[in-house]
């Protein structure tokens, strides 16, 4: 077979692009769901209360320092198998769900880290000057912190960004239908265009994962502060 | 003093981990007075001034500000340090935000003025110290003397009962040292009540009411600066004006 009739017997048989779009789903909900977590646990790393200062440093380490996939089978086995906590009456979706809230807990230990990378580039002077006229922790943070450190933490956010997108394979394990379930179902029936599989689906993450990084690179310079 | 001093420092301590810091610290500045800090350095001067709006805890001891005990923590503290203004070395400008905006924040988050009002106070202020013409620019396109004297506005415009300035020169080259001494002599003159460390010993002959000479955390002496510059009582203040005063 040429390599373009490779292409069409994958193509006709399977919804490649379904099944990636997917994936683009799962990044876009979890990305958004760890950044929103993430902002908070940053918020309690930095905070002058030392018991959420604790607590947030805590679920960093504990949380960036387990594999995906452990988190992933262990909300799927534990909390779904063992307390049946649906989130969904539609079992697809409540998987899917599943999957996203796994994936947001799990990158917003990174995105906490990215955004403290970033708060270290705001020189600590600053913040003393917002103290000095009168501001408190929060809008200190708000209007002062966090409008640099985003500046600075940009690139880290990206390339937890870009790490969220590949790891979204992970779903499998909450069998959700997404690429990497299909690449492995593909092989199995098709042993003979593994590497053509193959290439389809790198190429598939190429095409979510590069834009990715072109955009952070391009914000990043953007939004440099000149000191 | 008859009247009750603006600031009272009463039996304040503070260590760093073993170091003794501030000991025994008592000092009473008065409405409109200026105070020159003067010490060798790690004398405990920027340390003093830090903890008069709180940046540094204390140990015991406690601080008064126009008759209110500094709180420890929360609004209460924000709300006192408003009243409070500071001045650094390194200037301290948000870095992101325009001059105006630098100014209007404080004014906005904290006394809650609206942007119209805010901006018209600070263009008075930022008039006032003669940067006005750069009201749009980012603090990085300012000379180190334009963002000192954007700094000072930025603090008047919470309009502070005192303002404190640590060594508001001594990040700034040579030629820039007297636009932003000038701002604050006009300050003293307005009645301001003022605490500054400095190394400028002809400011401080010009502007001080008193000077306060600190060594190892101790206030050594107080006195007038006439007093202090041609007749220093103590050793350690005789040994410091001979270093400084011979370079
Ligand atoms: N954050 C800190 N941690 C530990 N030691 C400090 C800290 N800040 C200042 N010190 C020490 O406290 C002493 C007084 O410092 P400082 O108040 O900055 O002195 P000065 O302003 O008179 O030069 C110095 O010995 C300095 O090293
Ligand atoms: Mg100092």
């Amino acid at each position: 077979m040429s390599f373009s009739e490779q292409l069409s017997t994958l193509f006709a048989k399977y919804n490649v692009i379904d099944a990636f779009w997917t994936n683009v789903q799962l990044t876009f909900w979890a990305a958004i769901g760890a950044f929103v977590l993430g902002s908070i646990l940053a918020l309690m790393r930095i905070s002058p209360v030392p018991s959420l200062r604790a607590a947030g440093t805590a679920y960093v380490h504990l949380v960036r320092n387990t594999p995906l996939t452990i988190l992933m089978t262990l909300a799927i086995l534990g909390v779904w198998t063992q307390f049946q906590l649906s989130l969904s009456s539609n079992f697809e979706t409540n998987f899917f769900l599943y999957a996203i809230i796994v994936l947001a807990i799990y990158h917003a230990a990174f995105v906490c880290e990215a955004i403290r990378s970033g708060v270290n580039t705001v020189p600590t002077g600053q913040a003393e000057a917002a103290r000095a006229i009168g501001l408190g922790f929060m809008p200190t943070a708000r209007y002062v912190i966090f409008p640099q450190a985003l500046r600075g933490s940009i690139t880290p956010l990206g390339n937890t960004l870009i790490a969220l997108a590949k790891n979204t394979t992970v779903a499998t394990v909450a069998s959700v239908a997404e690429a990497s379930g299909m690449m492995k179902s593909m092989i199995e029936f098709n042993s003979d265009l593994v590497f053509m599989i193959f290439f389809v689906f790198a190429m598939g993450f190429v095409v979510i994962v590069v834009p990715i990084g072109l955009l952070t690179t391009w914000a990043s310079r953007k939004l440099a502060v000149k000191r | 003093m008859s009247q009750e001093a603006l600031v009272q420092v009463r039996g304040v301590n503070k260590h760093y981990g073993a170091l003794h810091v501030l000991k025994n610290i008592n000092l009473e500045v008065g409405k409109g007075e200026v105070i020159i800090l003067l010490g060798p350095s790690g004398s405990g001067k920027s340390t003093l001034c830090r903890t008069i709006n709180r940046l540094e805890t204390i140990d015991n001891g406690e601080i008064l500000i126009d008759g209110k005990v500094l709180p420890a923590e929360g609004k209460e503290l924000a709300k006192l340090r408003a009243d409070v203004g500071m001045v650094f070395q390194s200037f301290n400008l948000f870095a992101h935000k325009t001059i105006l905006d630098n100014v209007t924040l404080g004014p906005r988050k904290v006394r809650g003025l609206s942007k119209s009002e805010a901006e018209a106070e600070a263009m008075q202020l930022l008039k006032k110290v003669g940067v006005d013409s750069q009201a749009n620019k980012m603090p990085a396109q300012l000379s180190g003397g334009q963002q000192q004297r954007v700094a000072i506005a930025r603090a008047l415009a919470m309009k502070p009962k005192v303002m404190l300035f640590d060594e508001p020169t001594s990040a700034l080259d040579p030629e820039m040292v007297n636009e932003v001494l000038e701002t604050m002599v006009s300050l003293a003159r307005e009645g301001m009540t003022m605490i500054v460390v400095t190394h400028e010993m002809g400011f401080a002959r010009r502007a001080a009411d008193r000077i306060v000479f600190l060594a190892d955390g101790e206030i050594i002496e107080q006195s007038s600066p006439d007093e202090f510059f041609s007749n220093p009582k103590s050793e350690r203040a005789r040994d410091f004006l001979g270093k400084i005063l011979n370079h």
